[in-house]
């Protein structure tokens, strides 16, 4: 386990800067400043309400489908199948197109079509289970819903339109990585 | 917010019953990625209160609606496109400015094509698919947002 200390400012010295201007505010009556505190109490108390269950429900999602599983089934199904099985696949998905690119690789030599792979790339942007657990919450479902209804064949249309196009010799290199 | 309660719950007891060394990693894996997701999130919850509190919601409206849907929407692609923020945090903050009365529609701009369109990562996927292809993905990305968008416009009434 790697922690990412990413940001330049730590959050904490952020928070207490925005707990001391928020004091001040108060103290000095400026309207905007308090205005601005009681919206991050009002958020903070949302995210309060939604964050736990969302969160239970990715780890959930994590533990119980494997994704390794699920691949399985690319490679040999290219037919309709294979599209389906891309979807599902790209549901399991954690990270978005950086952990996508690399297994389009292997799963290309493992002999998926470029449709399939295509298709797999896209709905790994929009159907990762793990993010529409979020979108619903947030959001509602209905948004989740129609969201998915229209996306998914275009998702579809694109990729095939995409692959014709390329034709299947196109290969997708790991020339980022490994170059075999 | 009850669904996901009830949903959670019930999932959880479910598979605690079932398998309780399983559940209890489910229970790590949700606190560590919630753990490593939380710095990032409080610097937005405080970005986002201060720039409400500070430039009124007024007019933050004004900018994202108050010239149409159209334009309000271009700006929500605009953003999406080239921000990279995980969903994790994405989502609770187009859920904040929904509650402040930004329409559904410019909301599906903004986070559809953040899925979909992404500038940032553009060169790491031009080392994968070759500049056309990937240049290509990312144009046929923002067409399927903003259809999206113009489907979830019309769902929640704002678009005839």
């Amino acid at each position: 386990m790697k922690k990412d200390r990413g940001s330049p400012f730590p959050a904490w010295a952020v928070l207490i800067a925005f707990a001391i201007f928020a004091a001040l505010s108060a103290y000095l009556g400026f309207e905007p400043g308090t205005r601005s505190a009681s919206n991050f109490l009002s958020f903070v108390k949302s995210m309060t309400g939604l964050l736990p269950p969302a969160f239970l429900l990715v780890g959930l999602f994590n533990v119980w489908v494997r994704r390794e599983t699920v691949e399985k089934h690319l490679g040999k199904d290219s037919g309709v199948r294979g599209y389906f099985w891309a979807i599902v696949l790209a549901g399991t998905m954690v990270g978005g197109i950086y952990v996508a690119l690399p297994l389009c690789v292997v799963l290309q030599r493992k002999g998926a079509s470029l449709g399939v792979l295509l298709t797999f790339l896209n709905a790994a942007a929009i159907c990762r289970v793990p993010m529409t657990i979020f979108e619903a919450s947030f959001l509602g479902v209905g948004f989740t819903v129609i969201r998915f209804a229209v996306s998914i064949p275009l998702v579809i249309l694109t990729a095939r339109a995409m692959s014709s196009w390329l034709g299947e010799g196109f290969r997708i290199t790991g020339s980022a990585g490994n170059k075999s | 917010m009850i669904i996901a309660w009830v949903l959670a719950v019930l999932l959880f007891s479910l598979s605690w019953l079932t398998d309780t060394e399983r559940s209890i990693e489910a229970a790590r894996t949700a606190w560590s990625l919630f753990r490593r997701i939380l710095p990032m999130f409080v610097i937005v919850l405080v970005l986002t209160s201060l720039s409400l509190g500070l430039i009124s919601e007024e007019v933050l409206l004004e900018l994202l609606v108050g010239k149409g849907l159209l334009a309000g929407s271009a700006i929500g692609a605009a953003a999406g496109s080239v921000a990279a923020i995980p969903g994790f945090v994405a989502f609770p903050l187009s859920g904040i400015l929904l509650g402040k009365g930004v329409p559904y529609t410019v909301i599906a701009a903004f986070t559809t094509t953040l899925m979909m369109v992404g500038v940032v990562t553009f060169p790491l996927e031009r080392q994968y698919l070759g500049v056309r292809a990937a240049l290509v993905r990312n144009l046929a990305g923002l067409a399927m947002a903003l259809i999206v968008s113009v489907a979830i416009g019309v769902f929640f009434g704002e678009l005839p």
